[in-house]
């Protein structure tokens, strides 16, 4: 079964192609363990780009005055796979949204998406249609970069403040208003109703990836494909290079860059190709002057490492001699902030030194590099 | 024993690098940053101190 139908399915449409949750198989409390069992021999992991078994996570967060968050914000310009799923098919999350509920014991579902997402009609008009137990409540996240990460989302939802609040309390322990809170990406809610609506081991041997294709391919855009594949796959299934890639950007925003397309991907929402035509650290340089300015301003390391080394690279790229201040202060960003965003324009700016090697050489002799040069 | 800092309560006042020196200095902005690894036995007491006088109360020693 494929997760991404080719066009949006209501709710009729849905129980046609994927089948009705067999609610009656986990109705009481043995029935819950064998549902957190079906997602612990599926293999099941979150796919928010954490990677974190979700299994795990159902036990941390059980109790019976839990909350489930599913978090459908996607801050990361080059993703758009959750917003896929939830405009063409929104009920295959919302089952997983009540399986979810249902394991860990909650009364009480939260959907987030940003503030004036175009995916609201699709999912006001579905849970219009669905006579659910468990009531759902949508919640429009302030559009940052930052708002969607995992403590953000669960202090927004508390206070009404959408940065991000640190790494303790876990959310699974003090959430929502104090609440046990187990938050999930909405693409692992929809890998979690194929477990049940498939069987895990049907499920195994058939799982699929999401991943989000932008730069120079011939149709940008999601691509579904069996899950761990390498980039190359992904580049053909996206249509296809138009013209030469020279790397390809790993992991949206926060990501890394790398040459070597016969990595194979997990849990990777996003990637990007950059034509042979472009220059990786100019690209690199506007990723981070994003990424600065999308701070939340709370943790110093972040508040003046991020400008500082976005700073470096407009200066990189535009011939000075930054690259060793840059090898000093990049290592002072990771594990640094309360939370993963300075670490993730660390690793893009370091791993851009590493994969455009050769450019960082050319810039700094003068300024230029062949892409200026039109020796491309 | 092991230090860390609350990195959004952390006002970088950096008092915990004059009274720790040996395992805290501070970055080019004024935030401290920690030596790797569990506080020595011997710099155990002043490590209690600093964590005490932090005005912010951002930086934490804790047993592991
Ligand atoms: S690391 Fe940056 S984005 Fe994260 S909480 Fe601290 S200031 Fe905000
Ligand atoms: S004394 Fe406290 S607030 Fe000041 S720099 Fe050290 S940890 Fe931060």
């Amino acid at each position: 079964m494929s997760i991404l139908p080719p066009h949006r399915l209501d709710l009729a449409g849905h129980r046609r192609r994927n089948g009705v949750v067999p609610w009656v198989a986990y109705h009481d409390d043995a029935g819950r363990d064998r549902l957190v069992e079906a997602v612990e021999s599926a293999g099941l992991r979150g796919r928010g780009g954490g990677g974190f078994p979700t299994a795990v996570k159902l036990r941390a967060a059980r109790s019976r005055r839990s909350i489930v968050v599913a978090n459908g914000c996607e801050g990361d310009p080059l993703s758009g796979k959750d917003a896929a799923l939830l405009t063409v098919a929104p009920h295959l999350v919302l089952d997983g949204l009540q399986l979810a509920a249902h394991a860990i014991g909650a009364a009480e579902t939260v959907l987030c998406v940003h503030a004036g997402s175009p995916v609201l009609p699709s999912v006001t008009a579905a849970l219009a249609e669905r006579d659910d137990r468990v009531p759902v409540r949508i919640a429009e996240i302030p559009r940052r970069y930052v708002a969607s990460e995992e403590s953000a989302l669960v202090h927004y939802l508390t206070s009404g403040d959408a940065r991000p609040l640190g790494k303790e309390p876990r959310p699974a322990e003090r959430g929502v208003r104090g609440r046990p809170t187990l938050v999930d990406n909405v693409e692992t809610l929809a890998q979690l109703a194929s477990v049940v609506l498939l069987g895990p081991h049907h499920y195994r041997a058939s799982r699929t990836d999401l991943v989000t294709v932008t730069g120079a391919v011939r149709h940008p855009g999601v691509v579904e494909l069996p899950s761990g594949p390498s980039l190359a796959a992904v580049l053909t299934a996206a249509g296809g290079e138009t013209e030469p890639v020279q790397a390809v950007l790993v992991g949206g925003y926060g990501g890394s860059w790398t040459a070597d397309l016969r990595l194979g991907l997990s849990a990777i929402p996003a990637v990007y190709a950059l034509p042979a035509s472009a220059c990786g650290l100019e690209y690199t340089a506007k990723v981070l002057a994003f990424l600065a300015a999308e701070s939340a301003r709370q943790c110093g390391p972040c508040m003046f490492g991020l400008p500082a080394v976005a700073a470096d690279f407009a200066e990189l790229v535009r011939g000075g001699p930054s690259a060793n201040r840059l090898a000093h202060r990049l290592p002072l960003l990771t594990g640094r902030g309360a939370c993963a965003h300075p670490d993730g324009a660390a690793r893009l700016a370091a791993s851009a030194l590493r994969t455009f090697t050769a450019d960082v050489a050319t810039h700094q002799a003068g300024g230029r590099c062949r892409v200026l040069e039109g020796v491309a | 024993m092991k230090l860390s800092v609350d990195p959004i309560a952390c006002r970088g006042h950096g008092l915990c690098a004059d009274l720790l020196p040996e395992l805290v200095r501070l970055d080019e902005w004024g935030y401290p940053v920690l030596a790797r690894g569990p506080v020595p036995p011997e710099l155990a007491a002043e490590a209690r101190r600093a964590a005490n006088a932090c005005p912010a109360l951002a930086l934490r020693l804790r047993k592991e």
